[in-house]
């Protein structure tokens, strides 16, 4: 079936400030949906919206499908119980800083070792906004906020490491602006088996309006970001001028043209290779060392959770002399009385 | 000397030693043996939390103690006829269940001058300082006979020690007049894939069996015949593997796939294992990483259109609260196993309790009540984990079963049902609708809404934690939420119109009621018809059903001039009962040892009244 954005679109009002990076999260996976039925032959009802508790978790509400806002920090649970109960269903999940790496830290990463088939939509604003500001686990060093009026003393967690920690299969990061990027991610994610995770940088106007500024901002954002794509190289900039090379164990900021370099001493991007090194090193990048890394980090293909699970059942099946409750019953020592 | 053979209706057999000595092994072939043989049996294993508890100490001794009898047999029986003791410290910890006079079985080789200082004892004659001097005391050096019985057979050292508790097996047996081939059977089967072992286990078995032939020790040996049973086919359960067999057999009778997300827990976790074999029944099991994620990956399952399980002890329970409440507030189908142990916190986790009654009904946020069922026996379990299943379902509501300890781990002879016995399950799904689909919209005699399964064209909705209005969208109206309360509390109320009646053994009407729930029923039974045989005008009414009571409970109550309730609590349900029926006066009989009722302690109880 064909569809379009207007599909996907419920008729509850979007609660969210105005401003807010979530609406632009929310128009990205409205017009990303359609392509991925396209492409994977869903129908709209197979989609499912799971969220936890935060301002990004009012998200199934804004969705026309079958959507679950629970409980804050156990999206990650209810979305596997889903996937794992109806691996038909296309299972996406929205959440937020605080609900899927606080509160929701363990399920979180369990899921990447599982690697069940969920598609993670992290909105990473860096702030507790719904509890009116308070800071997360991915505030920056040193932030003033109501629980920190003298300054955070808490390091920060950068996503992208805990999912390669936890050997996931699937890492990308984008901007809650770059519609059309997003849309991309979401679309590889879909066609990803296995849990992705998608790190969204969003925008709180309210409680910590231009965390991401210093690379997001419009005039400098190709200087200070690099999209990574597949199979080529890391070049990035406004003037496309600016790559990535190894040096030693790290990476290193070159120009093409300067001493001696060009186009094919560049890193070419291997988003499938299984070794997490390059996948760490790119995660990693920070702004003004380095542009920071956007686009699909991480793709490898690995069966995931739910298929294993319906293989084991179908296999245990085929081979059981138990095959109903009766049977069941009356399996091992029995005996009669006259 | 004449060996004389005793006809005997029951007896009595704990089997004790170190933790590392096999006897909850031994205890268990000894009751399967009997059940095969055709006793009624009842069995209570009582063990350390510890797996290996420091080796001769008195913290680590385990004890698995059986009761058979050629009549009804409903408790593992109160006190022993023959105590096995491995070492010391099994003596030092378990003479007290000795009845006077019992036979006590002791291992010689193990009351060594180490052995008998690290049980605690302060003399090198422990029979002398407990004052067992009266007793039976056979006295058998069964670890050296054990060594010379298997010195030819290949085995090390180890694994020769390892089999001495199939030499006091067979003594056993041969003071019981046991048939062997049922544990021959067994061993030939555990054993498959290590032939090696075969052999020699079944030597041990069959030497100490001679040897107690041959010592004439033992002047009389008993006989207890088979009890007079319904006629069927039987077989032994525990009661964790009953829940479990009971979830499998309601996932059948809906249509509806099994899906179980549990963390493991004492004494909970053999329900999950039992479900992560059957998968040849469809049962999908997840090993959760915490008690939460357990809860909510079965919320997710259940919204997804599965029969969802998630199993647990009481600490698990505390932390599946929340998830609990969103539970009910989306009114989705799930079943809450609680095999109950001893707290508050950690507890004494391997002890039985009833103590989490409370935190069942009450133990969430908000105003969030759930109905509250319980077992009473092991094979019980079985019933009560299907129709937890099918009020779930059929209502659209998470349903709590109690269960506790003492049943899950113990085990009894089952006269296996028929599937046709049990009813079917009919969830109400459906595939389409007039209009749009307001999943809030209840039907007019359960109160329950529809289930809309994702995949289903034309019925996409969301759920979630958020108060909603009957079309489901969010509503912080205040009578909207006033509503909303009224009508999922009405739902639970009303499965009082679909639960069984209270029935009252006894005595219909009379001095005493004895009222009891869960797994005291077997203590109570038996308290019950020793009372009427001594003359008491007594009556006793079990409940299984706790939230919702039974539509009939206050006419039973009226029909006695007192009432006692009995629980392993400090009186969490006769206080409910107090909120409940305030018309009523209630008496309470309780204990929080960590300990089943002993059945002498009821009887006296009730004549005290």
């Amino acid at each position: 079936m064909k569809y379009t954005l207007q599909d996907f679109k419920s008729d509850q009002e979007v609660k969210w400030c105005p401003g807010c990076g979530d609406h632009a999260v929310l128009a990205s996976v409205v017009r990303a949906m359609p392509e991925v039925c396209e492409e994977l032959g869903f129908n709209k009802e197979q989609f499912v919206f799971v969220s936890g508790i935060g301002c990004s978790s009012r998200f199934p509400y804004y969705m026309n499908t079958y959507g679950f806002h629970s409980i804050h920090g156990r999206a990650t649970a209810i979305s596997t119980g889903v996937k794992v109960a109806n691996p038909e269903l296309s299972v996406w999940q929205a959440t937020g800083d605080g609900d899927a790496l606080a509160i929701g830290g363990n399920h979180f990463i369990h899921a990447l070792r599982r690697n069940i088939d969920i598609n993670i939509i992290l909105f990473n604003n860096r702030i507790y906004g719904l509890t009116k500001g308070q800071y997360s686990p991915t505030s920056k060093l040193g932030i003033v906020t109501k629980t920190s009026p003298y300054g955070s003393i808490e390091q920060p967690f950068t996503p992208g490491q805990l999912v390669l920690g936890a050997r996931g299969t699937f890492f990308a990061r984008s901007l809650d602006s770059e519609l059309k990027l997003n849309q991309e991610i979401m679309v590889q994610a879909a066609k990803h088996k296995g849990t992705s995770v998608m790190e969204m940088l969003v925008n709180c106007v309210i409680f910590n309006d231009g965390t991401h500024l210093e690379f997001s901002e419009r005039s400098v954002r190709e200087d200070r970001t690099i999209v990574l794509k597949h199979g080529e190289p890391m070049i990035f900039g406004k003037n496309r001028d600016k790559g990535l090379v190894l040096d030693g164990h790290k990476l290193k900021v070159v120009t093409i043209g300067e001493n001696g370099i060009t186009e094919k001493d560049i890193l070419v991007h291997d988003a499938h290779t299984d070794n997490i090194g390059i996948h760490s090193l790119l995660v990693d990048m920070k702004y003004p060392e380095y542009p920071v890394a956007l686009g699909v980090i991480r793709d490898v293909e690995e069966k995931s959770y739910e298929e294993n699970v319906h293989n084991q059942v179908k296999e245990v099946k085929e081979k059981s002399k138990i095959q109903c409750m009766e049977d069941l019953l009356h399996s091992g020592a029995t005996w009669t009385v006259e | 000397m004449e060996h004389k053979i005793i006809d005997t209706q029951e007896v009595v057999i704990r089997f004790t030693g170190d933790s590392g000595d096999g006897m909850q092994l031994t205890g268990t072939l000894f009751a399967d043996a009997s059940a095969l043989y055709g006793n009624e049996i009842s069995t209570f294993p009582d063990y350390p939390a510890e797996i290996r508890a420091p080796q001769g100490t008195v913290s680590g001794v385990s004890g698995f103690q059986v009761h058979i009898g050629a009549t009804e047999v409903k408790t593992p029986g109160d006190y022993c006829d023959v105590l096995v003791a491995m070492n010391p410290a099994a003596l030092k910890a378990n003479a007290k269940w000795a009845k006077p006079g019992a036979s006590i079985i002791i291992d010689t080789d193990s009351f060594d001058e180490k052995g008998i200082e690290k049980a605690g004892f302060t003399t090198n004659d422990p029979i002398a300082e407990m004052k067992l001097e009266d007793y039976h005391i056979l006295a058998a050096p069964i670890t050296s006979l054990t060594k010379e019985s298997l010195k030819d057979s290949g085995l090390d050292n180890k694994a020769i020690i390892r089999s001495k508790n199939m030499f006091v097996l067979g003594m056993c047996y041969f003071m019981f007049n046991r048939p062997l081939h049922f544990t021959e059977e067994y061993l030939e089967k555990k054993f498959a894939k290590k032939p090696n072992l075969i052999a020699p286990n079944k030597k041990v078995l069959n030497d100490g069996y001679n040897y107690a032939h041959n010592i004439h020790a033992i002047p009389n040996t008993y006989r207890i015949e088979p009890a007079k049973q319904e006629p069927g086919v039987y077989r032994n359960i525990n009661g964790n593997q009953a829940t479990a067999w009971g979830l499998l057999a309601a996932s059948e009778k809906s249509g509806r796939p099994l899906f179980c997300g549990s963390y493991p827990i004492t004494p909970a976790t053999v329900i999950l294992e039992e479900l992560a074999i059957h998968k040849s029944l469809g049962a999908k099991t997840v090993q959760c990483e915490d008690e939460i994620s357990g809860i909510c990956t079965a919320i997710g399952a259940a919204y997804a259109g599965n029969m969802a399980v998630t199993t647990t002890s009481g600490p698990g329970l505390s932390l599946k609260s929340e998830a609990l409440g969103l539970a009910m507030i989306t009114e989705l189908p799930l079943v809450i196993v609680d095999v109950q142990r001893s707290g508050p916190s950690t507890g004494i986790p391997t002890k039985t309790e009833q103590t989490d009654l409370n935190q069942a009904l009450y133990g969430r946020n908000g105003e969030c009540p759930i109905m509250v069922m319980a077992a009473r026996t092991p094979s019980h379990c079985f019933h009560s984990a299907f129709y937890a299943a099918k009020y779930a379902m059929e209502h659209m509501m998470p349903v709590i079963l109690l269960t506790e300890g003492f049943i899950g781990n113990g085990s009894e002879p089952w006269k296996i049902p028929s599937m046709h016995d049990y009813p079917a399950i009919n969830p109400p799904i459906i595939d389409k609708c007039e209009g749009k689909f307001k999943p809030f919209e209840r039907d007019l005699e359960k109160y329950a809404r529809s289930w809309a399964l994702p995949g289903t064209p034309g019925l996409e909705h969301r759920v979630g934690g958020l108060e909603k209005n009957p079309a489901g969208a969010v509503s912080s109206d205040p009578l909207v939420h006033e509503q909303m309360v009224a009508a999922r509390a009405e739902k639970v109320a009303r499965v009082a119109n679909y639960i069984p009646d209270l029935e009252i053994i006894g005595n219909q009407s009379g001095d005493v009621l004895l009222v009891g729930w869960g797994g005291t029923y077997g203590h109570l039974y038996t308290a019950t018809k020793q009372l009427l045989a001594d003359g008491a005008n007594v009556g006793f009414a079990h409940f299984d059903y706790i939230n919702p009571l039974p539509k009939n409970t206050a006419e039973v109550f009226a029909k006695f001039k007192k009432i006692i309730v009995c629980e392993l609590n400090s009186g969490q349900f006769v206080d409910y009962l107090r909120a409940k029926h305030p018309e009523f006066k209630f008496a309470q009989l309780n204990k929080v040892q960590g300990q089943p009722f002993i059945v002498q302690e009821i009887v006296e109880a009730v004549k005290a009244l």
